[in-house]
């Protein structure tokens, strides 16, 4: 056998003649770019760019329409508090949306579990902690059955969370008996379970606790999917499933957790609406799945899976906020907010689209 | 060679699935240090025994045996954790992230101290350093940021990452699944080098490839695989392309074997 340190020897070399070829294998061309395809690229490199600048403009036109009344601190911690459930749900959501998943149970399991505490706690006399407790279980739990499914029986995402929200639906209506928990039940109760509607001024500005519950449900989750091994999971299993397979990851373990930690966003979110709605009503927010889509699609997540950053459904919902808030404030009649709002999700996705054009 | 011992030898295996026999009886052989071509019609089964002996089926009969000792992988994980890497011919790379990402996946590495051990913080700089070092040995550096995502590379250079990956994290020996089937000539040329880089480091590597020009280039041993088994293993130099190809086909009987 061959001696491995001798120059390899050359069998029948019929492609000897390239020898003399250009062997700069693997450099890049120097082409001039057009400035639209270097916006394209640093908007590549930088997904979340888009709807921060898309979030700034608005404020500024907003502010220029609508005026002092729309730029005080009063109103700006306003649009916060009013996103701050949909937030945390477009959080879970954002989860689930990189790995090329969507979910849509999401706002079944917030209110299903919000009803578990609720009944709970007001009730059935267990104590308010223990009540909570057992709802965030249970979100974990609600999420663990979505991944069972998508995981163990390989359903497509959309379908299994498309029973699952009806089923948590049917259990939450059969739980509350379609009945609200009116406010004075339960701050006769179980007050703890408002805690999150509890709020300081700074300057101005009312900041609830939900809404400050918000931001580190996005600062710890931009920290996990970032800087540990995990996060690189979760983008590699939506970025290519196989791929990610094949390079070690135990991508049915990885899917698993992301499922169970969104239910548990949820049932998070479900705590926090009570005290930001003040009572428990099974029919709230009957439309948050797709709201949380909304907010992560406008934030720059593609749906395909493995691209774009959590901040950017921070950022998406926020901007939901500010139209809405804005559009309000400047006279304009409810059924036009939501037609704009309908417009940003085609503008993101068509976006999103563009930038994944990007060529090499 | 300071170790006769092969680095792998596997005797009888045997693949059934239902009516069919994907392994039939065969034996497999890769020495230290060598280049060993695995060539074969289709259908003749060279995947099928080199995944038996990665872990990716796992063989209904017969033995294999690394370094002398013998072993019995469950998954190509398993047999990864022992120092054997694939390089797989869709590469196994996640487009949207870096560089250095991907040469770590599903094995990174977490700070020191209490960053790594509670917040399991990953220590980015030290595993940019690793890849950046990695690329450079085999010649890659000429991407623009180890940061940089792997879809915006040319098919060379992902191949050169994922082989990149492959040597640094191999003790054992690498397979590589038709490494140059999707490239064009002179990125073909990039890695039949980057193949003997890794040789000449000492690192055995089982070549599966369709293509004759390329085995008889850099291969110091072909396996020829037919019918589900190894009909003989040759020499390059002694036989021509086309006579490798009579083997393979049956149009032509294969030589005596001596020992192996």
């Amino acid at each position: 056998m061959s001696d491995p340190t001798t120059p390899a020897k050359k069998g029948q070399d019929f492609e000897h003649d390239l020898d003399q070829s250009d062997t700069n294998v693997a450099a890049f061309n120097v082409t001039h770019h057009t400035m639209l395809e270097r916006v394209q690229h640093v908007l590549h490199n930088n997904p979340t760019l888009v709807p921060v600048i898309v979030l700034l403009l608005s404020l500024i036109a907003f502010g220029l329409i609508a005026g002092g009344k729309f730029f005080s601190a009063f109103n700006l911690s306003l649009i916060l508090q009013q996103v701050s459930i949909i937030g945390i749900l477009a959080a879970a959501q954002s989860l689930i949306i990189i790995t090329a998943g969507i979910d849509l149970s999401v706002a079944a399991i917030m209110v299903l579990m919000s009803v578990v505490m609720g009944n709970l706690a007001v009730f059935s006399g267990v104590p308010t902690v223990i009540s909570i407790v057992i709802g965030l279980l249970g979100g974990v739990g609600a999420g663990l059955m979505n991944g069972w499914f998508i995981t163990r029986i390989k359903l497509p995402p959309f379908i299994t969370t498309l029973g699952t929200w009806s089923i948590f639906y049917a259990l939450l209506l059969w739980l509350s008996g379609a009945q609200s928990i009116r406010g004075q039940d339960i701050d006769v109760a179980a007050p703890f379970l408002k805690f999150f509607g509890a709020s300081f001024s700074v300057g101005g500005a009312r900041i609830t606790l939900s809404a400050l519950l918000m931001i580190v449900v996005f600062v710890v989750l931009w920290y996990m999917l970032n800087k540990t091994a995990w996060g690189r999971h979760v983008y590699a299993i939506g970025d290519d499933k196989e791929a990610a397979d094949l390079s070690g990851i135990r991508t049915d373990r990885t899917l698993l957790s992301v499922y169970g930690l969104a239910g548990f966003i949820c049932a998070l979110a479900g705590w926090a609406s009570i005290g930001r709605v003040g009572s428990i009503s099974p029919q709230s927010f009957y439309e948050g799945n797709l709201d949380s889509i909304t907010a992560v699609v406008i934030g720059g997540i593609s749906l395909f899976g493995g691209r774009g950053s959590i901040m950017g459904a921070l950022f998406g919902a926020l901007i939901v906020g500010v139209f809405r808030s804005g559009l309000r404030l400047s006279g304009v009649d409810v059924l036009w907010q939501v037609f704009a709002i309908g417009w940003l999700i085609i503008i993101a996705v068509a976006i999103d689209q563009w930038i994944r054009r990007v060529s090499a | 060679m300071e170790n006769t011992t092969p680095v792998v030898q596997a005797r009888g295996i045997v693949k059934r699935y239902g009516h069919v026999t994907a392994i039939d009886h065969s034996d497999f052989e890769l020495r230290a240090g060598e280049v060993l071509a695995v060539i074969g019609d289709n259908g003749a089964g060279k995947s099928s025994i080199v995944k038996a002996i990665c872990g990716a089926t796992i063989p209904d009969a017969g033995e294999i045996l690394i370094e002398g000792k013998p072993v019995r992988f469950n998954s190509p994980i398993e047999a990864r954790d022992m120092g054997i890497e694939i390089v797989y011919q869709n590469l196994a790379l996640s487009p949207a992230l870096s560089i250095a990402d991907n040469m770590f996946t599903g094995r990174e590495i977490r700070k020191q101290g209490w960053m790594g051990k509670y917040l399991r913080m990953l220590d980015k700089p030290a595993m940019e350093q690793f890849a950046r070092d990695k690329l450079t040995e085999l010649g890659l550096m000429t991407v623009q940021s180890i940061k940089q995502p792997v879809e915006t590379l040319s098919g060379g250079q992902r191949q050169g990452v994922a082989v990149a990956r492959a040597a640094a994290f191999a003790t054992k020996f690498i397979i590589m699944d038709e490494p140059t089937a999707a490239l064009g000539v002179k990125e073909s040329r990039k890695v039949l080098e980057l193949i003997q880089d890794v040789r000449a480091r000492g690192i055995p590597i089982i070549l599966i490839s369709h293509n004759m020009p390329h085995v008889f280039e850099v291969a110091d041993r072909i396996h020829i695989h037919r019918l589900g088994k190894r009909l003989c293993t040759i020499d390059p130099k002694d036989y021509t392309m086309s006579d490798a190809v009579a083997f393979m086909t049956g149009a032509k009987e294969p030589p005596a074997q001596d020992a192996a």
